[in-house]
């Protein structure tokens, strides 16, 4: 790592990044070899080590306290006291260093929010500033767009290169191939634990790709165009609220037809979650319509949604996908197996499970040590394969799938689209949620942007990309023209980040 | 280890030596946290108390583990017998002059008393020379293990509710409510109700097992629709059903007349478990019952669609929620069936031989043994039955051990403790026997402490 250098780590789920970057910030201890800090070789104990050697780490997963404040994150860990023994927490100065650390960086936040008030885009700014208050040479950024918009993305290169613009090294986690070309200086590809090559940013995605799985994979999606039939999924008027009492999506209007891919674009927390939810049954539905071909289902218990024939890959797996302590097989069966051949009457028929789990699982190319393995146990690609399997592997008139790829590597990606289309050409009709712009127009025979709980428009996959951005801002397109080059690889428009502040 | 997966960086799925699976430890709940992959934008749901505590339960922990306890509470139980022990604490004063004493009296104040609490719970010698020379029955050959599976069966039925509720994620301290509204609805059927035999040992039965549904149902109820933490009403249930209890005895018609203490009157012989050796031996059907229900419960978690729900709201209510199965149903569910279970662990102490009458203790510590059973036997059904064998031995034995060698009751009490004291932290027993990868389990407990 030189001063002032952008480094990106690139590889597939598994391949052994995060657990590198853990050893360099003293959480794990390597088994052999060694960490060479400006010449000299380094031991580190623990974090506390590698803050003193100025790394700085800021995680996947934040480790912040929700209920504290920002300034009282910052401070934790490192707390100034005075008062001598009386040891009062010196919160003053925690938010003038805030504040201080905050402008040289140009990294707005308010020392006084609450974190869980606050989105995650800015709870990640949060870290950055807390690594860059212990006066850290190298930051290392653990896939830090996983769970980033497009636009805060885009927010995040900026701050990148204002640190490496102060002299900061940093070290950038990803599996996310746009990005390592936009802002590496030097790209290295991590395979299975090992090295497999270094690259400049100027080299193709797919000679990245290839790289980082160890063969050709396509990065588009091939599709024939639509033949769309009858609508099945019709949504009308709908309105509901989110976890807090506050509305969510206000006034839907959506059609998806058989045959047909609709495509949920939008920053998250625009509603798509709840508009889902609210499909399954398993959110309260306050007003308006949902009719699955011809029978209205709204109010219907998410049991009776899913048996009607509808397939759903919800948006978090770990959370809401599969029961990580269950078995590949029981997860397989997670929603049908009460159902024959599975169960007859309270009684389970292990043999069942375990043989149509065999079969899936080869059908969907799993990669898993037994059917018996725990979920857990599997890589994120893997997992989502299971969940994906088990949805697609009965007949079904809508399949909804959220945020179908998030965190899996570029080979799942490949396969679960397929299988997306595929689910399509056989006259499904499938409604796709994400926050992948790019995944999106890959797939979407139609896009229906939503924005602030509203589907602001719905246009073809073949609209321009800033287009579409900008709907994503809430800025239609007919008001689109001036500021239509600000969402492009730049600065995210005023528009953008404001919206992303109140959300 | 074969490794069928060699394109999504395996090498870190299992942990293949110490220092990994310390790394996996650090992973908190992914199991396979270290392989950076499940990481991948997913925000690690926050596991609940229960789930943390049967992961550590169950996290690197073996029947070594178990059987190390065993040997470390039975350690700690010497040294305590040794100090509150004047007599041979004495010898120690003088131990430098005379080492010998001290440990001779040591010696054979521990060896007998152990070896009392092993002829009254298993197995005595002496009965079996008495027997082949006739001088007493066979009846006294069997009396240990009589005694034994009368302490189990109560115990069986309560770790059974503990145990299933565990599984199904919810934390029912309330054993000791559902059994006591199980006793006194058996006991009322069994003195209240004019039935014939075996109808009527029917009915004793089924309204234990009624009462417990009951206590079990509430705290369920207002789990599932009002979001009551069901560790606190459970316990506050608790108090209800006790003093409920000590009310009802002194009402009239369920007073014994002919006392003026509180004592009920004795259940009718119609509704009495049938002895199952003998009158001279006390071990009764509860027993039978016992077995019954652990195979029951034993199917219905691991072969019923039923179980299933049930595992899978414990495991990850969310997902459960979000594959159609109705969190709530199940929650009410998992109440009743373990406050049936507790409540015929109840009925026991009334229709068995333990007691036939209702009295303000007579349910004992049953219901809160049941957690320790539940614990020891690692919340699955066949541990749960052998963990009590053994909580039951300890009673049976520790009789003996007080009669004959003077050490009091309480002591196997504190055994009791011990020993799910060691189970439930592994890394400690670990440490103490230098088993290896005690360094990842101690990582692991000391993360737990994020409850």
């Amino acid at each position: 790592m030189e001063p002032g250098e952008i480094h990106a780590l690139l590889g597939e789920n598994g391949a052994g990044k995060s657990t590198l970057m853990n050893v360099l910030y003293g959480l794990y201890q390597p088994d052999e070899g060694e960490i060479l800090v400006d010449g000299k070789p380094l031991k580190l104990k623990g974090p506390s080590d590698a803050i003193g050697a100025g790394i700085g780490m800021v995680h996947q997963h934040f480790m912040l306290v929700p209920v504290f404040t920002v300034a009282e994150n910052i401070m934790l860990g490192a707390e100034q006291t005075r008062g001598g023994i009386a040891g009062f927490l010196d919160r003053r100065r925690a938010r003038r260093e805030v504040t201080e650390v905050s402008e040289r960086y140009n990294l707005r936040v308010d020392p006084d929010a609450v974190i869980e008030d606050l989105p995650v885009g800015i709870q990640q700014r949060v870290e950055i500033v807390k690594a860059l208050t212990r006066d850290v040479d190298l930051l290392i950024l653990d896939e830090p767009t996983a769970v980033l918009t497009p636009q805060e993305t885009d927010e995040l290169l900026t701050v990148m290169r204002s640190l490496k613009a102060a002299g900061k090294s940093i070290v950038f986690i990803t599996h996310k191939l746009g990005e390592v070309k936009a802002i590496a200086d030097r790209i290295t590809v991590i395979r299975r634990g090992k090295t497999v090559g270094t690259a400049s940013p100027e080299a193709s995605r797919d000679e990245l790709a290839a790289l980082m799985v160890g063969r050709n994979v396509r990065l588009t999606v091939d599709k024939s165009p639509a033949t769309a039939g009858d609508p099945v999924l019709e949504v009308t008027g709908l309105v509901v609220d989110d976890d807090r009492q506050i509305r969510a999506v206000d006034g839907v209007d959506l059609t998806v037809r058989a045959g047909e891919v609709l495509g949920v674009a939008g920053v998250q927390g625009n509603g798509q979650t709840e508009l889902i939810e609210a499909i399954m049954g398993l959110r309260p539905v306050l007003a308006g319509t949902v009719s699955l071909a011809g029978d209205r289902i709204d109010g219907w218990k998410t049991k009776k949604v899913l048996r009607a024939g509808v397939g759903y890959v919800p948006e978090d797996r770990s959370v809401d996908g599969l029961v990580k302590e269950f078995s590949v097989a029981e997860n397989l069966v997670l929603d049908i197996y009460d159902r024959p051949p599975f169960g007859a009457g309270l009684a389970l028929k292990p043999d069942a499970i375990a043989s149509s789990a065999k079969e899936r699982i080869e059908q969907f190319d799993v990669r898993t040590s037994s059917a018996e393995a725990p979920v857990g146990t599997l890589s994120g690609g893997n997992q989502q394969k299971v969940i994906v399997a088990r949805e697609l592997s009965r007949p079904l008139k809508l399949f909804i799938a959220a945020q179908p790829t998030r965190g899996v590597d570029v080979g799942s990606i490949e396969f679960i689209h397929s299988r997306i289309i595929h689910e399509r050409d056989i006259g499904t009709a499938v409604m796709v949620v994400s926050s992948e712009l790019d995944e999106v127009i890959g797939l979407a025979d139609r896009i229906a942007v939503m924005y602030r709980g509203r589907v602001i428009g719905v246009v073809g996959p073949d609209t321009p990309r800033e287009e579409i951005g900008l709907l994503m801002a809430g800025i239609s397109p007919d008001a689109a023209g001036e500021d239509g080059a600000a969402t492009d690889g730049g600065p995210a428009s005023a528009d953008g980040s404001a919206s992303e502040d109140e959300a | 280890m074969t490794n069928p997966n060699p394109q999504s960086g395996s090498p870190d799925k299992e942990p293949a030596s110490e220092a990994q699976a310390a790394q996996n430890a650090l992973g908190n709940t992914e199991r396979a946290g270290t392989a950076t992959t499940p990481k991948v934008s997913e925000p690690q749901p926050q596991p609940s108390l229960g789930r943390l505590f049967l992961n550590n339960l169950w996290a690197a922990n073996t029947f070594t583990v178990t059987l190390l306890s065993l040997v470390l509470a039975v350690v700690v139980g010497a040294v305590l017998m040794i100090i509150s022990d004047p007599d041979v604490l004495h010898t120690y004063s003088y131990i430098t002059a005379r080492p010998s004493d001290a440990f001779t009296a040591s010696w054979t104040l521990v060896s007998e008393a152990y070896a009392n609490l092993f002829k009254g719970s298993v197995f005595d010698p002496e009965a079996f020379s008495g027997w082949l020379n006739g001088s007493n029955g066979w009846q006294a050959v069997l009396a240990p293990i009589s005694e034994t599976l009368t302490y189990a069966a109560p115990l069986v039925f309560t770790g059974l509710a503990v145990a299933l509720a565990f599984r199904g994620g919810l934390f029912n301290i309330g054993a000791q409510g559902q059994a006591t509204i199980g006793v006194i609805l058996a006991a009322l059927a069994g003195f209240l109700l004019p039935l014939p035999p075996g109808l009527h040992l029917l009915a004793a039965v089924l309204a234990g097992a009624l009462g417990g549904a009951l206590w079990g149902f509430i705290p369920g109820i207002l789990k599932a629709r009002a979001g009551a933490h069901e560790v606190i009403n459970t316990i506050m249930l608790n108090y209800v059903a006790t003093y409920f209890l000590t009310w009802l005895i002194v009402q009239n018609g369920v007073q014994d007349p002919t006392r003026t203490d509180a004592i009920s009157r004795a259940v009718d012989n119609s509704a009495q478990l049938p002895r199952l050796l003998g009158d001279n031996l006390r071990v009764h059907a509860g027993i039978l019952l016992a077995v019954l229900a652990t195979w029951a419960v034993a199917w219905l978690l691991n072969r019923s669609t039923l179980g299933f729900e049930l595992r899978a709201v414990g495991a990850n209510p969310d997902a459960a929620r979000t594959a159609g199965i109705s969190v709530t149903r199940t929650y009410i569910l998992i109440m009743v069936f373990s406050g049936i279970l507790a409540g015929l662990g109840g009925s026991n102490m009334v229709l068995g031989s333990t007691a036939s009458a209702l009295t303000p203790l007579v349910v004992a510590q049953i219901g809160f043994d049941g957690i320790l059973v539940a614990l020891l036997g690692r919340v699955k059904p066949w541990g749960v039955l052998l963990a009590a064998l053994l909580f039951g031995a300890l009673q049976a034995g520790g009789n003996r051990m007080q009669s004959y060698s003077g050490i009091s009751l309480e002591l196997v009490t504190v055994l009791q403790a011990l020993i799910v004291i060691f189970i439930a932290a592994p890394a400690l027993v670990k440490a103490i026997f230098q088993l290896r990868a005690a360094r990842a389990a101690r990582l692991q407990t000391s993360l737990a402490k994020g409850w």
